[in-house]
Order: C-alpha cells, then sequence, then structure tokens
C-alpha cells in the first residue's frame, strides 16, 4: 500500500493506483473530461490538474500514479484558475450554442462550463467552422462540436476494430476525421454508433428523425404503427430518470399512444419469428454439411461489419432478415390483411436501440411488401425526447396492452435484447424440433456472460452442437477470421456488434459505463424469467401465422418476405430515397 | 578568454566521413572494445560518475538513465539516438554527424552494450536527408569491420514535425503513429519503443562517450562546470560577427561566448538580447550575460541552456516582433494533442499581434502572460511548456517592449470585447 495525503486527508491506496482513482477513494472528485472508465488513459484534455508536492508543474491526475509521502492539492484557488483557463480554451472553440444543441443537458463540457461557473470567456469565440456529415443515414458528425478527446477513435479501433476514424491535421488544425474518405459513408463505418456513447459533447450524434414522425401523426390519412425492439423498453426508462427496467410494458405502451401510435406492436414477436426460421435454417444446413457455421444477422452493424470487412464470407450468414425487417415485411401484408387497411396508409416506426438499424431500413432490398417495409426507425433516445416533448406523467397513465396479432411474445424474444439471447433462443426451440422431447432446463448458463467470446457444446441427443457467442465488432473479426482460414469448429455463431448486445446498441441512453450495460442485461434476464412461455416455437400468435399465412418455416412465402441477401459493402454508397443534402439541415 | 575545446568535435576536418580508416587512425572504435571488457554495470557506473548529462535541453544525468533501463524487465532493449535536430537556430547535430558518424555509433554501441541492447536507431531530423547516406555508410563499414557485433543500427527519417524531437513523440513516430508525445510516468527507460526499455539520448550525448570512456571518468568530471561538466556545442547565429560552432567548456559565460568567440555584434551596435536555447529558449537581457552557460547556472538564473543554440538581437531589432514570429512558429508545430499547447498557442499569437498592432490593451497583456503561465504548467509536453517561455521572459526582461504598445485604458478588463 502507498499513503499519501490529497487536501490534508491521507489515503492509503495499493500501489499503481492513479491521483483520480486514490481522490475517489476518499470522497474527492476531481473533474475530468477526456477520461472515460472503459477506456485507456489520453491526459490530452487537462481539466484534472492538481499540484503534486511543491512543483510549479500541474499533474494530470487520470495520469499520475501515486507515490509513498505524495501530497496532492486538488483543490486550492491556483490549481482550479489553471483548469478553468483550459476549459475556457476548448470553450472558446466550441459553438455557443447550446440551447439548439442534441446534447443539450447531456454534454459533459457543458456540465463543467456550470461547475466552473464559467460565465465569460476571456478569449474570442473562435470555431472551426467545418461542415457538418450527414452523409450516412444512421449518424451524422458535428466537426465544430469536437474537444478532440479521441475516445471515439479508441472505441472504433479497439473496441470494435473498424478504425473508421483518425487523426488529420496538427496542432490547432487537428481533427478527427472518417479514415480513408471525406464523409462517414466512404469510411469502414458500420453505423453501430458506439462512439455516441464515448463522445462527452455533440460531435457525433444519430440522425434525428423525430419531425417525421411527427408529421406522419399530424396526417389523418396515416395508420401510424410502432414495433418495439426487445431491449428498448428496459432502457428507456432511464431516459425517464428511472432504473433500468424500471417501466413497466403497460405503461409504455401507454406512453407510446398517448405520444401519437395508432397501434403499438412487438418486435419481440418477430424475434420469436426469427428463431423459427433461423432455427429451421440452422437444422437444415447442420443435416446437408452447408456452409457452416451459420451465423446469425439480426444485427445491422455486424451485417454491415461483415459486408464491409468480410466480403467472401457472406455465405455463412442466415438469410433471415433480422426481426425489424421481417416485422416491416409482415406489417404491411399480413397484418395489413388481417386488420383490413390499405398497406399504403400504413406508417411502420420501429422504435430500436441501435442507429445501424436506420441504415439497414433504408436499404433497397428492404421492401418485400411493395412498400418500404420499415418507414422510419426512432431510437430509444429519440422515443424519449417524445416523451420530454408530450410532458408525460408515468405515474398516471393508465395502463395499457399491447395491440394483438404481432403483439405477443415469449421469453426467447425478450433475450434478443442481450449478447447470447439469440442463442439461447434457438437453442431452446432447436433441441425441440431436433429432438422432438420437451426440454425442461431452458436457462443455457453456458452462453451467458460477459466474456467477448463464448462458446458452448449442445448435445441434441447425440447431435452434437458447437455454439459460440460474440458481441462487439472485435469478438466478431476474431470469430470471422477463423471461419475464413477453415479453423472454426461451430455450427452456429451468433455475433452482435455492439458490446454486451443490443442492450448496449448506439442507440440506447447514452452509456457512460460497461457497468451500465451489466444492469440492463439482468433486467432482461429477469423479464423473461417472468414470461410464461419461454420458447418461440410455443408462441400461439407463431403458430397462427404459419398456419394462416406463411405455411411452414422456410416455406416460399417466408424466403419473399422473411430472407434477404447481402452484398460486399462497395454497394453501400446507393441508399435510395435517401438525400443527404436533405438531411444536413441547422 | 577561453578557448574552444574539441571532444565531440575532436577529429573534425582530421577525417573523411566516408572512411572508416580514418576514424579508427584516429582512435576511433578503441572506446568501444575497452567499453566490452567492461561488465555493464562497471560502464553504467563510470558513466555515473563522469556525471555526463543529457545535451539534448533536460540535462537529465546519462547514466542514471541509462540504469534504469538496463534495471527494467524486459529481454529486448533498444538505443535511440535523437538526431531530430528540429531547433531552429541549432546544428551541433548535423556537424557531428557529417563530420565524424563513427563517433556516434561508436557512443550507441557503447550504450547498447550497457543496458544489453541489440538494436539500434537513428531518428534522422526529415530536413536532413543528405545525411542518411553518410549514416548508413558508416553503419555499413562498422558492420563489415566487425564493431557492431550483437548490435545494429537502423536509420530512420522523420517528416519535418519539430514535435518528433521530444522523445516520446519520437517513440510514436519510429512506431509508425503519429508523431505525439505520451504522457510520462511511464519514462521511456521502463518503457520505450514498443512498450520496451528505452534509451533515448541526443547526438551530442552519445558522442562524448568514447572519449569518457577512453580517458575516464574523472578527467571528464574535471572539465567545464562540476554540476553538468564537459564540454558544449553552441551555434550562434544572428546579430554577431562570427556565426558558426564553438564547442567549450560548460563553465563558459554567456559574454565569452557572444563577445568572445562571436567576436560581438556587427557595427559595434549594442546588444539588446540573447536567446539561448533555441527558438524556446528564455530572452536574456545584458545584465545577465556573465551568467556561465552550464545548465543549472542558467536554470538558477531563470534561463534554460536547451540545444545550445545563441541567438543575438542587436538594440535595433524588434523583440515584439520576434516573440510573435516564435509563437507562431509553435502555433504551426503544435502536435495538437493537448488543450492548452493546441488552444494556446494561436491564442498567444493572436493576443501578441494584436498587441503589435497597437490594439491591445492591458487586458490582453494580462491574459497573454497568464495563458503563456498556463502552458507552461498543465502542457502535457516539453512544446507546450516552453512555447510562452520566450514571450514570458521577454515580458519579464523588457516590459516597456510591450507596455508601450498598450492603451492604458482598463475599462475593457473583464470584458474584451
Amino acid at each position: 500500500m502507498v499513503n499519501l495525503t490529497i487536501d490534508g486527508q491521507s489515503v492509503s491506496v495499493p500501489e499503481g493506483t492513479t491521483i483520480l482513482e486514490a481522490a475517489r477513494a476518499v470522497g474527492v472528485r476531481i473533474p475530468t473530461l477526456c477520461f472515460h472508465p472503459d477506456q485507456s488513459i489520453k491526459a490530452n484534455c487537462r481539466i484534472c490538474m492538481c499540484k503534486v508536492g511543491e512543483s510549479r508543474v500541474l499533474q494530470a491526475a487520470c495520469a499520475s500514479p501515486v507515490y509513498e509521502g505524495m501530497t496532492v492539492d486538488t483543490r486550492s484557488p491556483a490549481v482550479i484558475e489553471a483548469r478553468k483557463l483550459n476549459l475556457q480554451l476548448l470553450l472558446a472553440n466550441h459553438p455557443q450554442d447550446c440551447l439548439n444543441c442534441i446534447r443539450n443537458g447531456a454534454c459533459q463540457l457543458q456540465d463543467l462550463a456550470a461547475e466552473f461557473y464559467v460565465r465569460d470567456n476571456p478569449f474570442e469565440i473562435k470555431t472551426r467552422r467545418m461542415e457538418k456529415d450527414f452523409s450516412t443515414p444512421s449518424l451524422f458528425r458535428d466537426p465544430d462540436k469536437c474537444i478532440l478527446c479521441r475516445r471515439c477513435i479508441e472505441v472504433c479501433s479497439v473496441v470494435q476494430t473498424v478504425n473508421a476514424y483518425g487523426m488529420q491535421g496538427r496542432g490547432i488544425s487537428s481533427i478527427v476525421v472518417p479514415t480513408m474518405g471525406e464523409k462517414q459513408i466512404e469510411s469502414t463505418c458500420i453505423m453501430c454508433g458506439q462512439c455516441i456513447h464515448v463522445c462527452p459533447v455533440a460531435a457525433i450524434n444519430e440522425v434525428e428523425e423525430i419531425d417525421k414522425f411527427m408529421a406522419a401523426v399530424a396526417d389523418p390519412d396515416m395508420v401510424v404503427v410502432t414495433q418495439i425492439a426487445p431491449s428498448v423498453r428496459l432502457a428507456v426508462a432511464e431516459e425517464i430518470g428511472r432504473r433500468t427496467g424500471d417501466l413497466p410494458m403497460e405503461s409504455f405502451v401507454s406512453a407510446l399512444r398517448h405520444v401519437g401510435f395508432d397501434y403499438v406492436l412487438s418486435t419481440n414477436y418477430t424475434a420469436d419469428l426469427t428463431i423459427m426460421e433461423e432455427g429451421s435454417e440452422l437444422l437444415k444446413r447442420i443435416q446437408e454439411n452447408d456452409r457452416l457455421p451459420v451465423i446469425t444477422s439480426c444485427s445491422p452493424g455486424w451485417i454491415n461489419f461483415c459486408e464491409t470487412f468480410f466480403p467472401d464470407m457472406l455465405d455463412h450468414l442466415s438469410s433471415c432478415k433480422s426481426p425489424q425487417q421481417m416485422f416491416g415485411a409482415l406489417v404491411k401484408t399480413y397484418w395489413a390483411e388481417k386488420m383490413g387497411i390499405d398497406p399504403a396508409r400504413i406508417y411502420s416506426v420501429s422504435i430500436m436501440p441501435c442507429v445501424a438499424k436506420k441504415y439497414e431500413a433504408a436499404r433497397p432490398e428492404m421492401n418485400a411488401s411493395g412498400y418500404r417495409d420499415v418507414d422510419l426507425v426512432l431510437t430509444t433516445r429519440e422515443v424519449g425526447r417524445l416523451f420530454r416533448l408530450n410532458r408525460l406523467d408515468f405515474s398516471k397513465l393508465p395502463p395499457s396492452q399491447l395491440d394483438s396479432w404481432m403483439g405477443n411474445f415469449t421469453g426467447a424474444g425478450v433475450i434478443f435484447g442481450t449478447s447470447g439471447g439469440v442463442t439461447e433462443a434457438a437453442l431452446r426451440t432447436a433441441y425441440e424440433l431436433a429432438t422432438g422431447e420437451l426440454l425442461e432446463e431452458v436457462e443455457f448458463h453456458t452462453v451467458r456472460g460477459r466474456e467477448n467470446i463464448r462458446e458452448a457444446e449442445i448435445d441434441m441427443k447425440g447431435t452434437k452442437v458447437n455454439v459460440a457467442v460474440g458481441h462487439s465488432t472485435r469478438a466478431a473479426r476474431e470469430l470471422m477470421e477463423q471461419v475464413r482460414s477453415g479453423q472454426s469448429k461451430y455450427h452456429f455463431i451468433e455475433i452482435m456488434a455492439c458490446p454486451g448486445g443490443c442492450i448496449g446498441g448506439g442507440g440506447q441512453p447514452l452509456t457512460r459505463s460497461d457497468q451500465q450495460r451489466a444492469e440492463r442485461i439482468e433486467a432482461i434476464y429477469l423479464e423473461d424469467q417472468a414470461q410464461k412461455l419461454r420458447k418461440s416455437h410455443e408462441n400461439p400468435d407463431i403458430k397462427t401465422l404459419y398456419d394462416e399465412y406463411l405455411g411452414a418455416p422456410l416455406s416460399e412465402k417466408s424466403h419473399q418476405l422473411l430472407h434477404t441477401h447481402y452484398h460486399p459493402a462497395r454497394n453501400r454508397y446507393a441508399v435510395p430515397g435517401f438525400n443527404p443534402q436533405a438531411q444536413a439541415r441547422g | 578568454m577561453a578557448r574552444e575545446t574539441r571532444i565531440v568535435l575532436k577529429n573534425l576536418g582530421k577525417i573523411d566521413p566516408m572512411k572508416i580508416e580514418d576514424a579508427v587512425a584516429q582512435g576511433g572504435y578503441q572506446a568501444l572494445l575497452k567499453a566490452r571488457d567492461m561488465s555493464p554495470a562497471d560502464l553504467i557506473q563510470e558513466i555515473k560518475d563522469s556525471n555526463l548529462r543529457g545535451r539534448g535541453g533536460a540535462g537529465f544525468n546519462c547514466g542514471q538513465k541509462w540504469a534504469f533501463a538496463a534495471a527494467a524487465p524486459g529481454n529486448e532493449r533498444y538505443v535511440v539516438c535523437n538526431a531530430d535536430e528540429g531547433e531552429p537556430g541549432t546544428y551541433k547535430d548535423r556537424i557531428i554527424m557529417e563530420n565524424d558518424p563513427h563517433r556516434l555509433i561508436e557512443g550507441m554501441a557503447i550504450c547498447a552494450h550497457a543496458i544489453n541492447a541489440r538494436q539500434g536507431y537513428i531518428y534522422l531530423r526529415g530536413e536532413y536527408s543528405f545525411l542518411r547516406r553518410v549514416l548508413t555508410h558508416a553503419i555499413d563499414q562498422a558492420r563489415e569491420a566487425g564493431y557492431l557485433d550483437g548490435f545494429d543500427i537502423t536509420v530512420r527519417r522523420g517528416a519535418g514535425a519539430y514535435i518528433c524531437g521530444e522523445e516520446t513523440a519520437l517513440i510514436e513516430s519510429l512506431e509508425g503513429k503519429r508523431g505525439e508525445p505520451r504522457y510520462k510516468p511511464p519514462y521511456p527507460p521502463t518503457q520505450g519503443l514498443w512498450q520496451r526499455p528505452t534509451i533515448v539520448n541526443n547526438v551530442e550525448t552519445l558522442a562524448n562517450l568514447p572519449s569518457i570512456v577512453d580517458k575516464g571518468a574523472s578527467w571528464f568530471a574535471s572539465l567545464g562546470a562540476p554540476s553538468y561538466p564537459g564540454t558544449k556545442i553552441f551555434t550562434l547565429t544572428g546579430d554577431i560577427k562570427n556565426p558558426g560552432f564553438y564547442e567549450v567548456p560548460t563553465n563558459t559565460t554567456i559574454r565569452d561566448i557572444v563577445y568572445g568567440f562571436g567576436g560581438g555584434i556587427p557595427g559595434d551596435l549594442a546588444l539588446q538580447a540573447v536567446q539561448i536555447g533555441g527558438t524556446s529558449g528564455a530572452f536574456i537581457p545584458p545584465d545577465l550575460l556573465d551568467t556561465p552557460a552550464d545548465f543549472d547556472s542558467m536554470q538558477y538564473a531563470g534561463l534554460s541552456l536547451g540545444s545550445g543554440a545563441v541567438y543575438v538581437l542587436d538594440e535595433t531589432r524588434d523583440i515584439l516582433e520576434v516573440v510573435t514570429r516564435i509563437e507562431s512558429f509553435f502555433e504551426h508545430e503544435s502536435c495538437g494533442k493537448c488543450t492548452p499547447c493546441r488552444e494556446g498557442t494561436p491564442r498567444l499569437v493572436g493576443l501578441l499581434e494584436k498587441i503589435a498592432q497597437g490594439r491591445g490593451s492591458r487586458f490582453d497583456l494580462d491574459l497573454a502572460r497568464k495563458l503563456g503561465h498556463n502552458m507552461t504548467i498543465t502542457s502535457l509536453c516539453g512544446l507546450g511548456m516552453a512555447a510562452p517561455v520566450p514571450m514570458l521572459t521577454a515580458m519579464q526582461h523588457f516590459p516597456a517592449v510591450f507596455t508601450q504598445q498598450v492603451s492604458a485604458k482598463t475599462s475593457e478588463e473583464g470584458t474584451p470585447w
């Protein structure tokens, strides 16, 4: 242990502890900006400066290890003045339009300005005046806002191995750019949106489409239908200031009706459907020893990653559309027919934890219904904004149930929201389909957990099935390198682009640490446990769908509506109906 | 007046740098053979005893630095020669490398023996492309002659960034990355190139080693100033009668360098200021000319020895203009990694220009001083810390230059716009 003094308090901490950590242990909260609990130390913002001993030069608390006998001063006027001047330098090179900013109220720079009671700036306000980048349908960049902390670069290169961002220029001309191209869409970006979570300011954001929703609601001819993705309900509670999972489905549904949705349905339903199709595809491909392993295709960030970095491996992907797109195809065909509503009048909105879903919905091949299958994707954060816009009082909302037909789901659909969930759901169904026997123990704990790659061997009455689960595209890359080299021992691989799976998606409430993801995962498994039906094939509405409409899994009709194909990433440039200029407002 | 004492430049003009025989004839590589007969621990102790301190500007005890690297765990260690001589007005390393490359190679090989390194790199300033041939030729000859057994040297060229003279930025650049400093600790002797123990020494430091090993630690320690013994090469530029390079004992005073070796100022104009240590050095007024030029004496007087560049300004020069131009240099060369340097350097330039153009107020002057001070205490590396020094020292020693340019009005204070 190392003994030191922080602001006069004696502290004893293990060797290797930084001043920042040691200070926290005694309740001294040193302000930080570039520091991120899940990332490497950057020490570039120079906000956490402290005085150590009699040294004239201040030390960055985040990067300075403690030593025996150290005395640290974290809050003398001189130290605070030094920090504040650095903060004012950053602020003088930052747009002063907090009122119009997407991160107003959720910005670490703004928080610091408030904490340091910045009332004026001795420096002339001079910003970069660079063009905003609206080239992708998923996220937009505002380089003027960037404070050059470089967290986005780290998450993109280290966590995701995508390397879509890099530094360009030097000194005051330094700027984070999409590598190998001027526009984001031309880079290797997979639109997972993890950079949004780590950005302390509004330099990277989701493309916001609340106005489109409002226009549809205002149009009396439109029937506005929504599907709620598995991980959204749990996380959206955070948007209204509650703990994860602390918003019952009945309240959530009620709130959505209040903001203008005519029908509230569930993506969990098509998650169950995905299991039927994907489980059948898996069994078929195992029997025929055809293009193994089968790899999941629910995560659009992962699909973008595969199309970008493993275009030669696209055959391994399950041909199943993601639950969002299965839903989109069905809502304007099966559901429209059943409800007697003209599909042309249906405005299909999905509520997703994801920004890559915005791109997925805009893909040209996603029009199996004869229309664009999903008209609009709103992220969990955008739904939070809709709730605040409508000033809903959640304690007084009358409970409301999901609408029938495509509203019912099982616990298997629920766990799609976490890494390992698709695999567990698939195993619950595949086991019974393959063996014809009842599965007693539905929880497959071997595929649960937080490791980036997990694996399990499932014995289906003599047939051994090897499965792997990977989350983050770093894990995806590792698993895919094995597949490419022919070394992969798996029959089935589940990949989710975002750490933790959808609960950690790029469209979720701003996520400050991995710990927050862990809490959401816990909530999801609790929700699964609470369901009476926990296997996809037990979903009565799914049975009805096959009886009335599709026939059987992998039928011709299924193929037409529920399956898709993939193409190498160079085709990504062309997104019909998407006009970057039209997006470039503000 | 003191005379030149040539240790590092001892072979200057006596050998053909392209011929190893010439160097060997002057005793070249004898020290290396002697060093290899010593144990690494004894060799390090010898260098410690000589009290040789880094000639790159930081003045750290060389043997002490080696001891850290030798003690650091790891199988692979590196010797890196910092030949990114980017400090304006400094060209001592160039003189050494172009006249006696074998001396540098020998010094690196001695260091390699001390810390048990098998690979060395010379990080050569981008603008010194013509030296690459001299160095690689000398390395090839040394290798053929068997002097590099178990140790090899590769020459890598920089791309012209001033920041790459900072040792961790240099290492990043060597690794193929953007040249930007790392935060410290850890320091390179424990985690340097590819996170392995690495000694980064300046050309002049390494070139001192053969003589120290040859003649012994006590010989070296007795030369010049006791706390910073040996010689230092000064490069004289600006308003000086005899510009050029001079290798002198470290206890030589600034006055001797300027008026003795340099011969004084052309036209016998009065001296206004001397800037020592390169662009980031302090502005020195005439009343400090009797300061000895060694590291500690300079520091005691609030000055810095730096690289040993001596830039002389006569009475006709506009210090404000010079300082403004210097700060523009730092704005251009800031790597952009940390806030105070990236954002601060252009602000200093803006404020100084405003003052120089007569549009400034007392407020601007105070803000420039306050910002400059903040940069010196909060920047991530030496570049940002030193960038405001010329301005701050000019303000300290030549206050009238600034105050006569600004309006006395105080009404703007607090609200400069």
